[in-house]
């Protein structure tokens, strides 16, 4: 039986100096890379697959299945890319992985690179969060005078340089290829696949695209062994992963678990829901998975088991909200988000979005009809699967989820010509 | 007014060595944008023009990048840039109160600067600090769990030359200037100042440890990519006493 909250990643972040060279090797950092380059690189591949751990940025595809789609034995380079660029609504793992733990997203990376014969890695990091950029390029700066990276690493023969780079504020480029449109110096907007990045990706060299706590997953499993990893979790949805808790709840925070941990037992950890409020609404895996209700308090955040709920466990971003939260409200904020956010390459996500915000909008201030809704609902059908990449996809379920579970709301509205809601009842400091 | 020579001859070493760091030379541009926002605060037609002249780009090529993303201003914007996230639950727990008010303290809308030029306003997405919600950011540190009255404070104490330090950050708030120096590639030497945490992101660790909670104990050798020894590892604990 695993113990409910399992630390891996996280277990060290409460070294005050976990963050420098000397810091993370005390905690046993830099056994990874070593045991990694005396592998050969299909050992590596094989590790991670059979670890069964599954992309931490929300897709949940299989990490070392994607390693291995990289060509072997051809003569071009090959690239890493770390999707640093964590901006989902709700999302907070990523950031603070790379505050505390720089240097474990640096082994991972050179152990990513070594696997599928990369030279160079870059880590794409948003660039709205400067302590973390200091943060991880200082720990670049101290692996490679500790020979970690650069010119025949531990005298391995491999070759790598790890770049920082600094994004510039567009949510567009967490997709995985306007991140590579991005890479390359141009605006964000995301390419057509097939060619996926394996074959034509950074510079239309085959590239591996994968999340920062998908590398940094990398380390303590090569580490400790596919079985190891496997062992935790749930059949298909394998291992530990980051859950954020926030909102409306007693003490927001971090916690690592196997996945497959209920709401009920997070929120038994974190004290419940603030002072003499009940849960309302909640997000599995951020604001683009839609939202779930009291009924899923008892639900597996796995994989297969928030989907099958019609949601999504996304990036384990779990956002809640208390019964003094206006459904509509929240909605339209998401959903401002996502139009922003657009990039405006394609139609159904440009104009759908647009229409999207300015119906929400009608009905949160008391002006809108059933047909309203009906149109809201005809509008994220357009946009569905219609939409060039997954932002317009993920901008309908917020929407289509508040519908189904909250009608009477958005109707209510109507009824009473406005929000029925106190916006001051929500804050943080309302509670006398 | 193009760039002096001498600023022209520092901003070359600059942006030579960031372009060296590619291996395609276009990459280097949003970096190079970055350090044109240092020099002038923004970006200019003149700094537009020097990225363009230093990548064998056209200046329209390089106006279409520097319009797609929101960190590139193109007018100046204080000294102090506060970014109050609206975002869903920081906007529920606060922030659009507290937008609010910075509006009507400081008598600025969003995007536009204090007449003293010391702070401009601006609402932000998700900043990913959503546990410290509602969050302001400030040349892009962290200010976790403001509040109205804690906001004001903070552009009160910006205004007036205070010393303020980030809640997860270094020592010393950077301008707004210094901080486009660093994303361009330029670390100061802030890098291990702060803490390693903020205290929501160790509140599982915390309850793991009270409990003696931990990941399992790797397998036996047999297994084959296993551990042939059980250090305790940048992730792996082994340590199964409460401390």
């Amino acid at each position: 039986m695993t113990d409910t909250l399992t630390p891996v990643l996280t277990a060290h972040w409460d070294q005050p100096d976990i963050f420098t060279l000397d810091g993370y090797r005390r905690a046993g950092g830099y056994q990874a890379l070593p045991k990694a380059l005396g592998m050969a690189r299909d050992e590596v591949i094989g590790a991670v697959k059979n670890s069964g751990l599954r992309g931490r940025g929300g897709a949940g595809f299989p990490t070392g299945v994607k390693w291995g789609f990289l060509p072997q034995g051809d003569t071009k380079p090959h690239f890493l890319v770390i999707n640093a660029d964590e901006s989902e609504p709700g999302a907070c793992k990523d950031i603070p992985l790379m505050m505390a733990t720089p240097h474990t997203l640096v082994e991972g990376a050179a152990i990513a690179s070594y696997a599928i014969g990369a030279s160079h890695a870059f880590i794409y990091v948003r660039g709205e969060v400067l302590h973390v950029i200091r943060r991880l390029r200082h720990a670049v700066q101290e692996a490679y005078a500790a020979g970690y990276l650069g010119r025949n690493i531990l005298g391995s023969g491999f070759d790598l340089d790890v770049i920082v780079h600094a994004g510039a504020g567009a949510y567009i480029c967490g997709e995985e290829t306007a991140l590579l449109d991005s890479l390359e110096g141009k605006r964000g907007l995301p390419r057509n696949k097939p060619p996926f990045p394996a074959v034509a990706g950074v510079y239309a060299l085959p590239t591996n695209v994968n999340n920062v706590e998908s590398i940094a997953s990398a380390v303590p499993i090569i580490l400790n062994g596919a079985d190891w990893f496997a062992g935790m979790g749930t059949e298909k949805s394998k291992g530990c992963g980051i859950f954020n808790l926030s909102g409306h709840v007693t003490v927001p925070g971090t916690y690592e678990a196997p996945l497959g941990i209920t709401l009920r037992e997070l929120l038994d950890l974190s004290g419940g829901m603030r002072g003499g409020h009940r849960l309302k609404f909640w997000t599995a895996g951020g604001s683009s998975a839609g939202i779930l209700t009291d009924q899923h308090l008892d639900m597996p955040m796995d994989f297969e088991s928030v989907a099958a709920a019609g949601s999504g466990l996304g990036t384990r971003s779990v956002m809640i909200f208390d019964e003094t939260t206006c459904v509509v409200g929240a909605v339209l904020r998401w959903t401002e988000f996502y139009q922003h956010e657009s990039c405006g390459k394609c139609t159904p996500c440009r104009e759908g979005t647009f229409w999207l915000v300015r119906i929400l909008d009608r009905l949160e201030h008391g002006q809108g009809t059933d047909e309203d809704i009906s149109k809201l609902l005809d509008i994220c059908d357009n946009i569905t699967g219609r939409a060039f990449c997954a932002l317009g996809d993920s901008a309908t379920p917020p929407i289509t989820s508040a519908v189904k579970y909250f009608r009477d709301e958005f109707m209510q509205h109507h009824k009473e010509g406005g929000c029925p809601f106190d916006p001051v009842a929500t804050t943080a400091w309302s509670e006398s | 007014m193009p760039f002096s020579d001498q600023v022209r001859a520092r901003l070359d070493a600059d942006a030579d060595h960031i372009i060296g760091l590619y291996p395609g030379s276009r990459s280097a541009l949003l970096p190079l944008l970055h350090l044109v926002q240092s020099e002038e605060g923004y970006v200019s037609e003149d700094g537009i023009g020097y990225c363009a002249g230093k990548l064998g780009l056209t200046e329209t090529e390089v106006t279409g990048v520097v319009s797609f993303y929101t960190m590139y201003k193109r007018r100046p914007v204080g000294k102090y840039h506060v970014g109050v996230c609206t975002n869903t639950v920081c906007g529920v727990l606060g922030g659009n109160q507290i937008l609010a008010e910075l509006h009507e303290h400081l008598g600025v809308d969003d995007d536009e600067t204090t007449p003293d030029g010391q702070v401009s306003l601006e609402h932000l997405e998700c900043n990913a600090a959503c546990e410290y919600a509602p969050v302001v950011m400030v040349n892009w540190e962290f200010f976790d769990n403001m509040t109205p009255q804690s906001a004001r404070q903070l552009t009160d104490d910006l205004r007036a030359g205070n010393q303020v330090a980030p809640t997860r950050g270094p020592g010393r708030l950077v301008t707004w200037r210094e901080a486009a120096r660093i994303l361009a590639g330029f670390n100061d030497d802030q890098a291990t100042d702060g803490p390693a945490a903020g205290p929501a992101d160790l509140v599982g660790l915390k309850i793991a440890n009270e409990h003696g909670w931990t990941a399992p104990e790797p397998g036996p050798p047999g297994d084959k990519a296993a551990g042939d020894q059980a250090p305790a590892a940048a992730g792996g604990q082994t340590n199964k006493e409460p401390r």
